[in-house]
């Protein structure tokens, strides 16, 4: 067999590998949602994800958002000013944050806090046959596993992105106003003016609900399909983490040119 | 053979063959266990006895043949009605699978919880009843990383038998223990399938633990079953493979090398 013939064999046998596999992701997507009911019945579940997923994230979703508002106050600043138009800081803070910053940096820093997690514990639970277990005390695992997990991701993250654009803004807000001296009501005020509720903000929070259901996805997923062994659960959390920040980044393009293009 | 119910089958394999894509695991199996009965099936490591286990329990489908648990053919049950009848079945696995976020007695509730509506103080008793059984109700509080590996596989048996099934499975339930864990466990797979009234199928490379308990064994080689007999009739058995299996002799129908083309062959390319 020449090299060539070898190469195009195994670029073959990656693409239907590759296809193939993310047909079972879509199975399992569906069948996460055929026993989601469960998991909303027994609601402690869940809040026990939120819990894990959400308020342990909150740190580091806070501090983050403080120091991207913080340098989007020194940037903004430094550039609006060459226009005499720093009055209008407060717009391009909020706006920057609510409509990419907010849900674009909170998903990637939720997928490696927060996914990677439920990625090594699904992926643990399998090595270690507790989901084989489970299976055989007749609970199925999707259900009283996997359901939760998927949901506590998907409410926490527009939580989140909220929290995180609020802090920025916040950090913004004392770089600009307090530390520079920027006029203190036309921050405000041009702020409340010009950012929209529905075109800005609520565009905003799809964007996030729509990362927070592809990390959970792809975390969920990548654990209970992992090699069961050491090596196994490592590949799979890193693939969490790659994925999830391709995912985002490729989705938000995709979100923006459906949702931002001028009034 | 135990007295208790000869002639009722608990389960039945028929000629069932099983692959794992290509390779081919089981080649057209055939066995039946009693209630009342404690059966052991032997083998050396990847012969195909955990895969036989699986069938059993319903984790994986025979490619054809059929495996029939309490009459019910299990190749053609929904995933509801397979679900059912785990129900009655506990399955006890090699390291105890203990739920690690939960300690000892939220294991052991974990099946009653979820599928019985017992109020709590109910579940409680039967709980530590279950623990006493297996002598751990002093570690109720304990979380499965204070267990000792023979301490956990005891509370994975509460839990496994925590519904009372009919049918108990075990995987390679000996391996890695000390002598005492050892035939507390022993003592334990015979004692609770006694009170149960049910059948307990362990697969097990522990020759002399398993003839002292078991009723009856299989040994599985190569995908079929070479040999089979009550204790009595395998310690005195002539068929080589039980021979070499009973008495750990290193060499015979088992071969100690793993399948190579003659050694002087592969070493030539070093002498060349």
């Amino acid at each position: 067999m020449s090299a060539l013939d070898a190469t195009l064999r195994k670029l073959g046998a990656m693409t239907i590998d590759g296809v193939w596999r993310l047909g079972f992701a879509a199975r399992f997507f569906l069948a996460v949602l055929r026993y989601s009911g469960q998991s909303f019945l027994r609601l402690p579940l869940t809040i026990r994800e939120i819990y894990f997923s959400g308020v342990l994230s909150l740190l580091i979703i806070l501090v983050s958002g403080l120091f991207v508002g913080m340098v989007l106050g020194l940037q903004g600043y430094d550039i609006l000013q060459r226009f005499g138009s720093s009055d209008a800081l407060g717009i391009m803070v909020a706006l920057s944050l609510l409509r990419e910053l907010g849900p674009v940096v909170a998903g990637l820093l939720f997928a490696s806090r927060a996914g990677s997690a439920v990625t090594a514990e699904i992926g643990l639970m399998k090595t270690t046959e507790q989901l084989q277990a489970m299976d055989m005390m007749a609970v199925n695992p999707l259900a009283r596993v996997v359901a939760p997990r998927f949901w506590g991701g998907v409410i926490s993250m527009p939580l989140l992105a909220a929290m995180f654009s609020a802090m920025g803004i916040f950090g913004g807000w004392m770089i600009g106003v307090v530390a520079i001296g920027v006029d203190d009501g036309a921050f405000w005020s041009q702020m409340r003016a010009s950012v929209d509720f529905r075109y800005d903000v609520l565009n905003g929070v799809i964007k996030s609900f729509v990362f927070g259901v592809a990390v959970s996805w792809v975390a969920v997923f990548e654990g209970y399909d992992c090699h069961p062994t050491a090596e196994g659960v490592s590949r799979a959390i890193t693939r969490t983490v790659v994925y999830s920040a391709l995912l985002i980044l490729a989705l938000d393009f995709v979100l923006t040119s459906f949702m931002f293009r001028g009034p | 053979m135990n007295s208790i119910a000869s002639n009722s089958s608990l389960v039945r394999l028929d000629g069932v063959r099983f692959a794992y894509g290509e390779r081919e695991i089981l080649r057209g199996v055939d066995l039946t266990v009693h209630r009342g009965q404690v059966v052991a099936i032997m083998g050396g490591s990847g012969c195909g006895k955990t895969t036989l286990l699986r069938l059993i329990g319903g984790q994986l489908r025979a490619g054809s043949g059929k495996v029939e648990v309490d009459g019910q053919d299990l190749g053609h049950l929904s995933t509801r009605a397979m679900y059912a009848m785990r129900r009655r079945m506990g399955m006890l696995f090699q390291f105890g699978a203990l739920f690690t976020d939960m300690n000892v007695f939220d294991n052991v509730a974990f099946p009653l919880r979820e599928h019985t509506k017992l109020p709590a103080e109910l579940v409680r008793d039967l709980v530590l009843m279950k623990l006493h059984a297996v002598g751990l109700r002093g570690a109720q509080s304990l979380m499965p990383s204070e267990l000792s590996g023979g301490m956990a596989r005891r509370v994975a048996l509460a839990r496994a038998v925590a519904l009372d099934p009919m049918l108990m499975l075990y995987d390679e339930p000996f391996a890695g223990l000390d002598p005492i864990s050892l035939s507390v466990t022993g003592q334990l797979i015979r004692r609770l399938n006694d009170a149960l009234g049910a059948a307990s199928i362990m697969v097990t490379h522990d020759v002399m633990v398993s003839l002292e308990l078991v009723d009856y064994v299989y040994f599985v080689s190569n995908g079929v079953i070479v040999a089979q007999g009550t204790p009595e009739e395998i310690r005195k058995s002539n068929d080589p493979f039980v021979r070499q299996f009973v008495h750990a002799e290193t060499d015979g129908p088992v071969p100690f090398h793993y399948p190579a083309p003659p050694l002087a062959n592969m070493l030539d390319g070093v002498a060349a």
